[in-house]
């Protein structure tokens, strides 16, 4: 009776064929190195995605902005045309508002490399003008109405000033995509390991499996719980630790208090795909596993 | 009586050796109580190997509840061993789980539900006479105890065929002729039993079994089984 005494109850089951295969190193050992694989995963995606909303916002923002520059050597020309076209501009539909540059602003910004000369009313400065279109606007439009007014006058998209900016990011977005994907190869790969290793450390008893009728679909099973186990512990442990991390980045952005940084947060979408991503990994994983070891357990009897 | 088993010129190479088994052929009948004997050495155990499928033949045909056993695919066998309860001549206990477990395995292997086991397990503890021992780990027990956790572990699936490698090797004869015994009841409800052995004493336990002579991998008799003797009076 005493030996019955550590026996009964409903929880037996999964025990039961969890002790079927004793506890091996092989697969503690792979908790760690699902808890580090995440915790990569997770940094990586999580850049990937915030900086892809970083270059969304930035393009949102510079997509609708430029300046035109009235070229006109002769000062009294110049602002008619300017005066000119401002008000065109002003009568466009796809223009949002229309900011004449203060000829005295423009001294100040320019008085780094003219000095004092910059105030010289007959020094040939151009006359700018900032122009925000409404959003989705064809900048075309806007061109082709400056365009009419003076061929000589210049206009510039600051969406091309920032572009190597934006192609960086998306670089960036990609490379952390690239480096996801590597990621979860690498972990099937370990999956795959630590899996034909248990299978060699448990031959024994499952080849008396085997001899007392267990089906491959069986003795897999037993491997997928513990490795699904293990890769759940590993994923929570990982997870949790690399959302300590990033909320520690996002508040040392937000302290710092830049546009271009502070734009790089998280949507709610991309939160539910870093939530996600652990729960991908431990499917990977069981995954992997019961094809390593329904392969090897083919080339047995 | 049905034949349950056949072998026709079965033959067994391991790798690249010499034959090991050659040239066997017999017939098991359904319900019949068989001994397999010979020198150490004779291919005892291979023979058992291929009869629990175990090992495949390197030639010859060997038919199990009337079907071709040797092309038959891997899929299908787990459905044929669980019909057969093999005693291993080196026990094979699992040696992390309990008597209990070990013996409640090829239950759980059959999907019986948790609730279900406690039963036929304590039963068949008791009738090896283990009852006291059920949370003990096959290191723990004596080289007797494990044979009869084997055992146990063999006959509680009410197999068709019984198969045991030398099972009372290692137990005393009072408790040889209990698992003798036992063998005996589940060969009168029906189990087929080959039990292989050194030991002539044992044939004489169980009247009516039968014989199969293997002498360095070659069936004596080449028709099969010979009826053993009957025992004579007033043995010791
Ligand atoms: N896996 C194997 N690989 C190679 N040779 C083997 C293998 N198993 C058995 N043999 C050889 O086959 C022969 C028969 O062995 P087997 O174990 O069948 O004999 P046995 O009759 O059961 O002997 P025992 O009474 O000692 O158990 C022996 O010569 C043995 O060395
Ligand atoms: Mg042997």
């Amino acid at each position: 009776m005493i030996a019955f005494g550590t026996r009964g109850g409903e929880t037996r089951r999964g025990g039961a064929d969890r002790r079927v295969l004793d506890e091996a190193g092989t697969l503690r050992a792979m908790t760690w190195v699902m808890a580090i694989m995440l915790f990569l995963t997770l940094l990586a995606a999580a850049a990937g995605l915030g900086t892809r909303q970083a270059a969304t916002a930035l393009e949102r923002q510079l997509a609708g902005r430029m300046t035109v520059q009235v070229v006109e050597g002769s000062p009294a020309k110049r602002d008619t045309i300017a005066a000119q076209m401002v008000a065109a501009l002003k009568a466009l539909p796809q223009v949002r508002r229309v900011m004449p540059v203060d000829r005295a602003e423009l001294t100040r910004l320019l008085a780094p490399w003219l000095g004092a000369a910059g105030a010289d009313a007959d020094l040939p400065m151009p006359a700018m003008i900032d122009v925000d279109l409404i959003a989705d606007a064809d900048p075309a439009a806007v061109v082709a109405a400056v365009r009419r007014i003076d061929a000589a006058s210049r206009v510039d998209r600051h969406a091309s000033w920032m572009s190597p900016v934006s192609g960086l990011m998306a670089t960036v977005t990609w490379l952390a995509f690239g480096l996801v994907a590597l990621m979860l190869s690498a972990t099937a790969a370990v999956v795959v390991l630590a899996a034909r290793a248990g299978l060699e450390t448990h031959r024994a008893t499952i080849e008396i499996m085997h001899m007392l009728g267990s089906t491959d679909v069986q003795v897999a099973r037993l491997f997928q719980r513990r490795i699904a186990r293990d890769a759940a512990l590993g994923a929570i442990g990982g997870g949790v630790l690399a959302m300590g991390v990033l909320a520690l980045v996002a508040a040392r952005v937000a302290a710092v208090g830049s546009d271009l940084l502070g734009s790089a947060t998280l949507a709610p979408a991309d939160w539910t795909i870093l939530l996600l991503l652990p729960v991908a990994f431990v499917l990977l994983a069981t995954l992997a596993a019961r094809i390593a070891v329904l392969a090897a357990l083919r080339k047995t009897l | 009586m049905a034949n349950i088993v056949q072998f026709e010129n079965v033959g067994l190479r391991y790798g690249t050796g010499p034959e090991t088994l050659s040239d066997i052929s017999f017939t098991l009948g359904s319900g019949a109580f068989y001994f397999l004997t010979g020198a150490s050495g004779a291919g005892k155990t291979s023979l058992l190997k291929l009869l629990y499928l175990a090992q495949r033949p390197s030639r010859g045909i060997i038919r199990l509840f009337g079907e071709d056993a040797v092309t038959m695919p891997r899929g299908r066998l787990p459905g044929f061993r669980r019909r057969i309860g093999v005693v291993f001549q080196d026990f094979r206990l699992v040696p992390h789980l309990s008597a209990w477990d070990n013996i409640a395995l090829p239950l759980r292997v059959a999907g019986m539900p948790e609730e279900d086991l406690e039963q036929p397990v304590r039963e068949m503890l008791a009738w090896v006479g283990l009852g006291e021992r059920a949370g003990a780990k096959p290191a723990t027990l004596s080289g007797g105890e494990q044979q009869r956790v084997a055992i146990a572990r063999a006959v509680i699936g009410r197999p068709e065929i019984l198969v045991a490698d030398e099972p009372t090797g290692n137990v005393d004869p009072d408790m040889a002729d209990r698992l003798i015994h036992l063998f005996d009841s589940l060969n009168r409800l029906g189990t087929t039993v080959v039990v292989a052995t050194h030991d002539f004493q044992l044939l004489a336990r169980v009247p009516g079994a039968q014989m199969m002579r293997l002498d360095k991998g070659r069936l004596l008799d080449p028709t099969g089984a010979l009826r053993y003797p009957p025992p004579p009076r007033g043995e010791s």
